[in-house]
């Protein structure tokens, strides 16, 4: 783990990752266990690349920057402002819903007051928009960058093709963060691209690329960092790539047999949110009771959200004819 | 004033019905305008006014019958105030004969397309119109929204297209009228031609002492011939080989053997006649008709398959003229086209005779001790019992019979 | 008011609402500096700059989804997609994206954006420039369809487009651009999405079209006239969503329909537009509903006979429309 001393992050900032880390993991866990008792029709994780997103989301701005996220996002959502019982509201399909009013499935992230745009679920299209919100910054000059995030799958897609050359050409502020976890649903890297590394792709875009231990939130921060510097400073855009690890099956409706044991118990032993954990007890930055306490205090924000989302009402069958255009009030 | 006689529509026609007044008294009419709906034996014609002038006096009521010839309405013609001349409308060759001279009457424009759109429907049902009252100014003569609604606008309008020729009319469709609250199911009102059918039905069945007798026919050897020449013949001819025809022609030579049943009763005496003219029936959705072969007995095969295929499609497409129909002395029925095996015609008066060819069924027969796979046929003879008695009556049919059953079936040719 | 072509009342419409309002920006292939290979955006490029009128790199999907982004973002991109035909690399992120934009984050978002792209046949340009493909967009809830037949049309309804505050697809027929012309309003001049229009008042039948079908439809129905019969043309202008209440109306008012696209016949939009009088006309029709479309082949030839027998034409609108008035 690189040391945080390499980098501007305080015991605070180092604290609040962590808490951002624990509840996005707290909360995927709940959410499997409610789809399990048959309360939620599907879930779609984080688990794993935490360590990832919460060093991409501390990097970044998020009064002002744009988040382009894809489905595994929760920890990064969640730290731009995706609250737990937000997330929950979406698991239940409630009416009062942030994301969708009910509409879409869990994982399809989505909060304008947040800064994080409205996501489908064909993959890959939302480079081209985060590519287009950049170039909207740059033509009102705004110190803003967008973000947006992938799996490595994605990165066989025609539109991030486009989409970084576009933002190649026009030195966008524009980040592309790849959240590698070797798997495309059951589809191994190897099936998936032949390059040593994704990110040396940034080559053929005229950006700058990198890859970077996904398992490891300080080192993202560090990379991301100096990816948003360079873009509001006008040095164009970054493509970089996370080498991460996916935990659970690709969603509550994947078996996960395509995977050896032994593969899957490696990855137990990789997993972010423990070796964060060691990091900060050696370091000092927490101890076992700011643990307990931590613990207790995300279970309990879990239960409420649970109990809230679960008793929130959905909304009328009628409101699936709403909203399909602007609604003009004409009288 | 001028007496406007009945015109003779066709040769053999003696008497006309007025079916319907299109004019009333003080209307004041054109040349050609049409008068009224003639009604005579199985031909309705609009009769046209022969003068410009103004209609006097009605002398016959609708539905009543008059002798060609009689007075039927009075007219004051134009510029012609005082005059007190009686004319005889036959006179007018030209509007009389038209009928008789034109092999294909053309259709009145407005008889056409009688379907209705749905907005013509709905207009007409809720303005109360009888579509009768109405001009087509669409394709075929088709009643179009504009015309409803001129005609809401302007009122009805007077048939101005003359119509000098006698013409099968096809039946106009009739609005359904208002259901009665005792009333289920539609009412429709009896045309002119099924009146006519009526009227000569009941007075053959009650006037006719009939007699009816069948013999059953193995046609197989009809049967086999036929299919032998078949489909050359349609290739050579253009029209088809029926069984029907070589019924129609066994029939006209036997009866040459048997004038008495080519012959008519009028009460007093009763007429042989020298001409085989065989009536045979077709139907035409709700309408019968009884064109006639003429001179039968002295056509071939060939000739008489035309004929009958020539009348049939005339039938169809209501290009029957009245001389088409004249002068039947004997009626062959073809009742076997629509799967009939055995019934009992009503005799077409004045004839005394009626056969009705029934379907040809395969059926197991004894042949000696043997059970032998046969086409056979029924042929069913009503007879005038007044005329007619039953021995001769099973004469000429065992005749008939003897004719089919002695067909070669292996003959080179059927003409 | 000026006499500008139908392709000047476009470029006009593109001044003023870039004048208007400075979140409206051009991008597409060669719209920039050789302004559009029809010339539709010449000369914006020296008054807006580089940034507003840009040069795209050749990748349509990037184009709309580029746009998708910069209008999430407050921005009214206008995209340029070179040839209708080409935009079939970006129906994803037409269909999946830009139309879902507002329904799928329950109006939090709304992606306001304009797609133009010349369609249509009659100038030589064979299988892929020729094509009319609004049939494949028009059943799409969450985007709207705008086809205009008149330089005025053309203009407002583009300047309508861009103030919409949804995704818009605004199809120019390329062979109206420079055949057509008439008087247009100058400056603001904007017309609401939505709204069919009668362009000719008759009747005998009625005839519903758009794009420039609308035009040669008014040459027959003149012609028609020394016939005797007078013929309502309905010009559909947005074609998604359909503005039912006209169609119904015009339909109605005469029963008899004839309904004109240049696109094959299968499929088009003027077979939901039969569909929409056949439920809601039955009584007033006084014949049967007709169509007049291209046949049902991939698209238009290249050989002038061939393409003569694919396009539309006013001889044969008008007898279509001659055999229809005398039904």
């Amino acid at each position: 783990m690189l040391s945080h001393k390499e980098t501007d992050l305080t015991a605070t900032d180092l604290q609040e990752m962590y808490k951002t880390m624990l509840i996005s993991r707290r909360l995927d866990e709940r959410m499997w266990l409610l789809n399990r008792a048959g309360k939620l029709p599907f879930v779609i994780s984080c688990q794993g690349q935490e360590a990832t997103q919460v060093g991409a989301a501390f990097a970044l701005d998020k009064e002002v920057d744009i988040l382009n996220p894809y489905y595994r996002d929760l920890a990064l959502v969640t730290h731009f402002g995706m609250t737990p019982e937000e997330t929950m509201l979406s698991a239940f399909a409630r009416g009062a819903d942030v994301q969708s009013g009910g509409r879409q499935m869990p994982g399809h992230f989505s909060k304008k007051a947040s800064n994080i745009m409205t996501q489908g679920s064909a993959v890959t299209t939302q480079i081209p928009h985060a590519v287009g919100a950049s170039y909207a910054f740059k033509m009102d000059g705004e110190k803003r960058v967008s973000l947006a995030t992938l799996g490595e799958g994605s990165t066989s897609q025609g539109d991030f093709h486009e989409g970084l050359n576009f933002a190649g050409v026009h030195k966008l502020p524009f980040i592309c963060l790849i959240e590698n976890n070797k798997y495309a649903i059951s589809v191994p890297t190897h099936l998936q691209y032949a390059a040593d590394k994704l990110s040396d792709r940034a080559i053929g875009y005229g950006m700058h690329g990198e890859q970077v231990d996904g398992n490891d939130p300080i080192a993202v921060y560090k990379v991301m960092k100096e990816a948003r510097e360079r873009a509001i400073n006008g040095e164009g855009a970054s493509l970089i790539e996370a080498m991460s690890i996916r935990l659970t099956p690709h969603s509550s409706d994947d078996d996960d047999k395509y995977r050896e044991a032994d593969e899957l118990a490696k990855n137990k032993d990789m997993d972010c949110l423990e070796s964060f954990k060691l990091y900060l007890l050696d370091e000092k930055i927490i101890d076992e009771a700011w643990l307990k306490a931590a613990e207790a205090e995300i279970k309990d924000t879990v239960n409420k959200a649970t109990k809230a989302a679960e008793a929130a009402p959905y909304a009328e069958a009628e409101h699936a004819l709403k909203h399909v255009y602007e609604e003009v009030n004409n009288g | 004033m001028t007496e406007i006689t009945m015109p003779k529509l066709g040769e053999s026609v003696t008497e006309g019905t007025i079916e319907n007044w299109l004019v009333k008294v003080g209307d004041h009419v054109s040349e050609y305008d049409p008068v009224c709906e003639v009604n005579t034996a199985k031909v309705t014609a609009e009769v046209p006014s022969v003068h410009d002038g103004v209609i006097t006096e009605i002398l016959v009521q609708e539905g009543e019958t008059v002798d060609v010839g009689a007075p039927i309405y009075k007219i004051e013609v134009d510029g012609d105030a005082s005059a007190d001349e009686t004319a005889d409308s036959n006179n007018d060759e030209a509007q009389t004969e038209a009928p008789v001279k034109n092999e294909q009457p053309a259709m009145p424009k407005q008889q056409g397309d009688r379907r209705l759109s749905p907005v013509v429907m709905r207009l007409i049902g809720e303005h109360n119109i009888n579509i009768d009252e109405l001009d087509g100014s669409g394709f075929n003569g088709r009643i179009t929204k504009k015309d409803v609604e001129k005609y809401l606008a302007d009122g009805p309008v007077k048939k101005a297209e003359p119509v000098q020729q006698t013409a099968v009319k096809p039946e106009p469709v009739q609005a359904p009228k208002a259901k009665s609250s005792n009333e289920s199911g539609e009412s429709i009102k009896v045309s002119g031609i099924r009146k006519e059918i009526a009227k000569r039905m009941v007075q053959s069945k009650t006037e006719i002492p009939h007699a009816w007798l069948m013999m059953e026919v193995d046609a197989t050897n009809l049967v086999n011939l036929r299919n032998k020449h078949k489909a050359a013949f349609k290739e050579k001819e253009g029209y088809n080989l029926t069984f029907f025809s070589f019924f129609v022609k066994a029939v006209s030579e036997v009866l040459k053997d048997y004038p008495i049943l080519n012959s008519s009763w009028d009460g007093d005496t009763i007429t042989v006649h020298d001409d085989i003219n065989l009536s045979i029936a077709v139907a035409n959705e709700d309408k019968l008709f009884v064109p006639v072969i003429k001179n039968a007995d002295e056509r071939s095969l060939t000739g008489i398959a035309k004929s009958i295929s020539t009348l049939a499609n005339k039938a169809r497409t209501n290009k029957l003229t009245g001389d088409d129909m004249a002068g039947g002395t004997f009626t062959v029925n073809n009742t076997g086209a629509f799967g009939s095996v055995q019934s009992m015609g009503i005799i077409n008066q004045p004839q005394v005779a009626i056969l009705q060819v029934e379907s040809i069924v395969k059926k197991p027969v004894f042949i000696g001790d043997m059970l032998a796979a046969r086409h056979m046929v029924n042929l069913c003879l009503s007879i005038d019992h007044r005329v007619l008695d039953g021995l001769v009556a099973g004469d000429f049919l065992k005749a008939v019979k003897e004719k089919i059953e002695n067909l070669d079936p292996d003959a080179v040719s059927v003409y | 008011m000026a006499k500008l072509s139908y392709l000047d009342a476009i470029r006009d419409a593109l001044f003023v609402a870039m004048e208007q309002d400075d979140n409206v920006f051009v991008l597409g292939e060669d719209v920039g500096k050789k302004g559009g290979v029809f010339k539709v955006t010449e000369g914006l490029q020296e008054k807006f700059g580089e940034m507003r009128v840009l040069d795209t790199p050749l990748a349509e999907s990037n184009i709309v989804g580029t746009s998708v982004g910069a209008a999430m973002m407050g921005k009214r991109p206008v995209a340029e997609i070179q040839f209708a035909e080409y935009i079939l690399p970006a129906v994803n992120q037409i269909l999946n994206e830009a139309a879902k934009v507002r329904y799928r984050s329950d109006n939090d978002w709304n992606a306001p954006m304009v797609m133009r792209a010349p369609y249509g046949g009659g100038i030589h340009g064979a299988l892929y420039h020729s094509q009319s493909i609004e049939s494949l967009f028009v059943s799409t809830p969450g985007l709207k369809v705008v086809v205009p037949s008149t330089p005025a049309d053309a203009k407002g309804l583009l300047m309508g487009a861009i103030k919409d505050n949804d995704p818009v697809l605004f199809f120019e027929h390329k062979k109206a651009y420079r055949l057509l012309k008439g008087e247009v309003p100058e400056g603001d001049y904007t017309i609401p999405l939505g709204k069919a229009d009668v362009k000719r008042e008759g009747d005998d039948i009625t005839v519903i079209t758009y794009g420039l079908c609308v035009n040669y439809a008014i040459q027959a129905a003149e012609q028609l006239k020394e016939e005797g019969y007078e013929a309502e043309i309905l010009d559909l202008r947005t074609l998604y969503p359909l503005d039912k209440e006209a169609i119904i109306k015009a339909a109605s008012k005469t029963g008899k329909v004839l309904l004109v696209t240049e696109d094959n016949l299968e499929g088009s939009l003027i077979s939901e537009v039969s569909a929409i009088i056949g439920e809601n006309c039955l009584y007033d029709l006084d014949a049967p509903i007709m169509r007049l479309a291209g046949p049902d082949v991939p698209s238009m030839p290249y050989a002038p006979p061939m393409e003569d027998y694919f396009m539309m034409n006013p001889e044969k609108i008008y007898k279509k429309m001659l055999e229809l008035s005398e039904y």
